[in-house]
């Protein structure tokens, strides 16, 4: 089994390489530095995707990238709060960003802000994760094997966002319209957003960036210093969530 | 030596076929929920461990508890408890099963259960779990049936087996500190992160287990006649007694951090067990349930002549085991999961078909520990009749 999980690591190595020459030529996500990774196979790639999610742009009632990555994914609706599978969705301001929001108007408070797993640098699910069904490539995205994962749900109880969902039943009958280019789930498996890894191998941008009509979710290399992720970042010091923590998320809220 | 678990009374029998009928139950249920999947329990996205890992928690104190026999016996020689040892190993071998039946009820694909051995993964507590679970119950298994052979043959047990018996007391300790480390060491849960849960876990262990030892050995008592005399029994009440004492003196522990320090993380958790947050306060009830059966239990044992007493000897026991069942299984399972990482309160209802899964479980653990006192009555009979003629001697 080890020799298998060695082919498929290699296989996606070989596939971010591919596709960081892509991109690096099409300029389509702006990473400078990624003709140096490009280089030694073997060697970690120095690129970490990230997203920097601007919530003054973001319309409260806009929902278009959600539709559209649940659609893609496959992401079933079961139709109760209990069971809920969810990749990304909407949250109060106040509830995703607490430590900020104590003197900011009701308003501004109940604001529904976009919220995904925060793919973070250092990992509490992966920890936990006994299988390493659930694993960090080398690009950062934190990745899931659906078809390792036993369900021990433990990942859920170590992931201090929230962004983990199971499939307490088969998710096949609540999916609308079954995309086949990517796996539907079976029940007893434990699933989130993959910042779109196979759109990423594949040269392009995430859905959700894709789709959004007011261009409020922007996404690159985390480091690579030119890109326009870290441009926002240096420019508008935007918040992580639960810094504190140690997880380094790779999700930014600029306020 | 398994024959002797094959001769018993109509009780016995009637007893066991109980407990086969309520396992079958049990097993039925869990085809149930094999088959449509986690949705038939009461748990859900947010709190997405319930009933199930919660027993799993609390039994690996009652494995681990069995130390408290083993290490006065073996390592201070304290020949009073020599009787009642294997009755420990015997609650831990039922106890440590039940565990892993817990634990295997709980995973939401059970066939790929092997892939924890396939894919090892050193950083994941999980991991180390399993392994020092079954690690445990194999130590167990061979102590006690080596013991018993030892014991039906009138010889001291072989070197080798008092090399297992060594091991098997730290490893005891450890069972309930890596079971500890599932929880201790994640961050953003604010009522598992707390460097003292490894003692709290060993304080309640060592409380809720004996209590439940002695409650067998009084009902064997009963059944059998088998007096273990007065003097083990009330060195186990001791153990149990500081070890309770212990266990509610790290629980006002937490109270102090939290509420002193008026971190709101850590605040809301105990707030949401012990008086409701947002409004819902279905656990209060069965805290302070639980703060009072056991306070109440401590105060029972603490006093000599109450402790003394059979009828409240028993209650006191009975207390501390509710109690320990109550903290440790229901209110820090599911009062880390409250408030959710999005700070809200959802609350857990487990379902008819989680209790009968789970009653099934107790009905196996309970044929196992059945069939081991059983075994161990009857090497102990057999013994006796040999004593006057048989000398103590190597084999």
């Amino acid at each position: 089994m080890s020799d298998d999980d060695m082919d498929r690591k290699q296989f996606l190595k070989l596939i971010g390489a591919a596709a960081a020459g892509v991109l690096g030529g099409a300029g389509v996500i702006s990473c400078g530095s990624a003709a140096e990774d490009g280089a030694a196979p073997e060697q970690k790639t120095s690129r970490r995707w990230g997203m920097v999610v601007d919530t003054t742009k973001c319309p409260a009632d806009c929902t278009a990238c959600i539709s559209a990555c649940h659609e893609a994914h496959n992401v079933p609706d079961i139709g109760n709060k209990k069971e809920e599978v969810k990749w990304v969705w909407k949250e109060k301001y106040e509830t995703l960003l607490p430590e900020s929001a104590g003197r900011l108007s009701e308003q501004r408070r109940s604001l529904p802000v976009l919220t995904l797993c925060n793919h973070c640098d250092n990992p509490p699910c992966v920890r936990a994760c006994p299988t390493q069904a659930t694993f960090r490539r080398d690009d950062g995205i934190v990745q899931m094997d659906f078809h390792r994962c036993i369900g021990c749900r433990f990942c859920m109880a170590a992931c201090p966002y929230g962004s983990r969902s199971f499939n307490f039943r088969d998710p096949e009958p609540h999916i609308a319209k079954l995309t086949p280019q990517f796996p539907h789930r079976t029940r007893g498996v434990v699933e989130k957003c993959n910042f779109c890894a196979e759109r990423l191998d594949r040269g392009q941008q995430p859905l959700c960036v894709e789709k959004c009509p007011q261009k409020a979710l922007v996404f690159g290399d985390l480091n690579d210093a030119g890109s326009e992720v870290r441009r926002l970042i240096d420019a508008r010091a935007p918040r992580q969530r639960k810094p504190e923590l140690g997880t380094e998320p790779s999700v930014y809220y600029l306020t | 030596m398994i024959e002797k678990a094959m001769r018993g009374s109509r009780g016995y029998w009637i007893w066991l076929g109980s407990l086969a009928l309520v396992a079958a139950v049990g097993v039925l249920n869990y085809l149930h929920q094999l088959d449509v999947g986690l949705t038939v329990t009461g748990m859900s996205r947010d709190v997405s461990w319930g009933l199930y890992i919660a027993q799993f928690t609390f039994l690996v104190g009652v494995a681990a508890s069995a130390v408290m026999l083993v290490l006065p016996s073996y390592l201070h020689s304290y020949k009073e408890f020599q009787k009642l040892v294997v009755l420990g190993e015997s609650l831990a071998v039922g106890a440590v099963t039940m565990c892993l039946l817990f634990v295997i009820c709980d995973l939401g694909q059970p066939a790929r259960l092997l892939n924890i051995f396939l894919h090892p993964t050193p950083h994941s507590m999980l991991f180390w779990d399993s392994i020092v679970l079954q690690g445990y119950l194999a130590l167990n298994v061979i102590v006690g049936w080596g013991t018993q052979s030892a014991e039906r043959h009138q010889v001291a047990p072989p070197p080798w087996l008092k090399v297992l018996i060594y091991v098997s007391i730290p490893w005891a300790f450890c069972i309930h500190t890596v079971t500890a480390f599932l929880y201790a060491g994640i961050p953003g849960r604010e009522l598992w992160l707390t460097a003292i849960m490894a003692p709290r876990f060993l304080a309640s262990a060592f409380a809720s287990g004996p209590a439940l030892l002695l409650l067998l050995v009084f009902l064997e008592r009963r059944l059998t006649g088998f007096d273990p005399g007065e003097k083990p029994i009330q060195t186990l009440a001791t153990i149990v007694t500081y070890s309770m004492i212990a266990n509610l003196f790290f629980l006002s522990l937490e109270f102090f951090t939290a509420f002193y320090s008026g971190i709101p993380g850590h605040e809301h958790t105990l707030r949401y067990l012990f008086v409701g947050l947002d409004g819902h306060t279905q656990l209060v009830p069965f805290m302070w349930t639980s703060v009072l059966l056991g306070a109440g239990g401590v105060t029972l044992l603490t006093v000599p002549a109450w402790r003394r007493r059979r009828g409240l000897l028993v209650a006191a026991c009975a207390a501390i085991f509710v109690s320990a069942f109550i903290d440790k299984g229901m209110g820090l399972v599911i009062g880390g999961f409250v408030p959710s990482p999005l700070h809200r309160v959802t609350e857990y209802h487990f379902t008819f078909t989680e209790i009968a899964i789970s009653a099934g479980i107790w009905a196996i653990g309970a044929f196992i520990v059945t069939v081991f006192f059983k075994i161990a009555s009857g090497v102990r009979e057999e013994a006796e009749e040999l004593k006057p003629s048989g000398a103590l001697q190597p084999e």
